[in-house]
């Protein structure tokens, strides 16, 4: 037990400093790392929610390191978070997130808010700038349904922990240019989820056709990024049948341009 | 200079016992109990944000009874292990036995070296992939462990709530059924409990990784008709 003084409250994160364990205060010594790198990742508001996807690849340098990587996971009951950078302190901060929400959860004894939790990300990231300015950034999204709004909301993030709410659309990673702009031309205020879902898997075809680190759906190995909702029923991922017919509709189109 | 009273070791620990025995008893009883789809715990709590029953771990829930800022403390600290353990090793390597050693080794402590002994009893209740690795351990205010089956009875009038739980207590019974005997315990002959009175909560096999879930007013009243 802590003393008074000392006492962490329901933060998992000043937790782990008091015994020692947090992963963000090892730095990186050398800058020039080839270490695997996971990238473009979308989210879109919809009717009712967020859609959220990404892709499944993580490169280090021009080599594919992993083409089956889940950088779009859900962060809690009614909320998700995509990474796009340095797949280590990544996947690391993904998990601390997650871990932070639940920990909140129990010793509270109630969930955060989803302001709350997208502010709490905004701390993980600036805790490792340290490591971002040695080459291993993380740029997150974070999306989710919020009950006090009864609606979808996102945000994104920057290297220093800047957060930035969005109202449409937000695209991270190096395919984002690419994932933004076919989002921006789709972009309508009463998308439906399924809709939402359509154009996110647009999005990531598109940035996968123009960007080498993004992958596309790999239909040999029956890959498919990873997209789902988020409504006020909770998480559901679209499974990879429902992706495979989207994606077939989608090489149709692109053939016939 | 004054010597101070010699105080034997029999009567020093009856003394700390009593005390906490009696701390212990102030409150009001929590039956913990099997049913066909896991671990059952209900207690008598007519506050709605002071829980008596809490989620520790993914297959763990807490339970205490006696002063609660005590046992809340208890709770937060097993929360924190849990949540170490889970993120230092595995989820896999978060169990109910380690959390409870830990829990008698604070608890006896205190009682033989610390100001005062803790006035309160805990209950870590664990659910297995089936019935028969279902855990449930009772720790006592000077670290006593127990490992019970079936059912386990906390704090309050234990034994009168013990010899009714007994006669009625059938195992794998459906949710309605494990309720109403432990309603019926916990209230006896002269009282009927409502569902605003009752706290419950479920360790329930429900193959999701949070096996925790409070059971709502409503539902509660549900499962006393």
């Amino acid at each position: 037990m802590f003393s008074a003084g000392s006492d962490p409250g329901a933060n998992f994160g000043e937790l782990l400093k008091r015994v020692g364990l947090s992963p963000f205060s090892a730095q990186a010594d050398e800058a020039d790392l080839t270490i695997p790198h996971a990238t473009t990742c979308v989210a879109m508001r919809c009717a009712g929610g967020v859609v959220m996807a990404g892709d499944r690849r993580a490169t280090s340098g021009n080599l594919i390191s992993h083409r089956s990587m889940e950088k779009v996971v859900q962060a809690d009951e009614l909320s998700g978070v995509a990474i796009a950078g340095a797949a280590g302190p990544a996947m690391e901060m993904i998990k601390l997130f997650q871990l932070q929400l639940e920990h909140y959860e129990k010793v509270e004894g109630h969930t955060l808010s989803l302001e709350g939790k997208a502010n709490q990300l905004s701390m993980f990231v600036r805790s490792n700038l340290p490591a971002a300015m040695q080459g291993m950034v993380v740029v997150p999204i974070f999306a989710g349904y919020d009950p006090a709004q009864k609606g979808g909301r996102l945000w994104d993030y920057d290297v220093t922990g800047g957060r930035y709410e969005e109202k449409d659309f937000v695209a991270t990673g190096t395919g984002m240019l690419h994932a933004g702009t076919v989002m921006r031309v789709a972009w309508r205020r009463d998308l439906s989820v399924g809709e939402a879902i359509k154009i996110c898997a647009k999005a990531l075809w598109e940035a996968s056709d123009a960007d080498s680190a993004t992958g596309g759906p790999d239909v040999l190995r029956g890959i498919y990024p990873v997209v789902a909702s988020i409504t006020k029923d909770g998480w559901v991922s679209v499974s990879d049948s429902e992706l495979a017919t989207i994606y077939t509709e989608i090489g149709k189109e692109v053939g016939s341009r | 200079m004054s010597m101070p009273f010699y105080v034997p070791p029999e009567q020093f620990m009856k003394d700390r016992a009593d005390y906490a025995r009696k701390g212990i008893a102030r409150g009001r009883a929590i039956v913990a109990l099997q049913f066909d789809g896991g671990i059952a715990m209900i207690s008598e709590n007519p506050s709605t944000t002071l829980h008596k029953i809490s989620e520790i771990y993914d297959r763990i829930a807490f339970a205490g009874v006696g002063k609660y800022n005590e046992f809340d403390q208890l709770r937060v600290a097993g929360v924190r292990a849990a949540d170490l353990k889970g993120y230092q090793f595995s989820r896999h390597d978060v169990d109910a036995r380690s959390l409870t050693n830990q829990y008698a080794q604070i608890l006896s402590q205190m009682f033989s070296e610390g100001p005062k002994p803790m006035e309160v009893e805990l209950l870590i209740a664990e659910i297995g992939q089936d019935p028969s690795t279902d855990r449930m351990f009772h720790v006592l205010y000077d670290g006593t462990v127990l490992d019970e089956h079936d059912f386990a009875i906390l704090g309050g009038d234990s034994e009168a709530v013990s010899t009714r739980l007994k006669t009625d207590f059938k195992p794998k019974s459906p949710l309605k059924d494990a309720v109403k005997i432990a309603v019926k315990a916990l209230s006896g002959p002269e009282r009927k409990l409502s569902n605003t009175e009752l706290e419950i909560a479920l360790l329930e096999r429900n193959g999701k990784r949070r096996c925790f879930r409070r059971v709502e007013d409503d539902e509660i009243q549900k499962l006393l008709k």
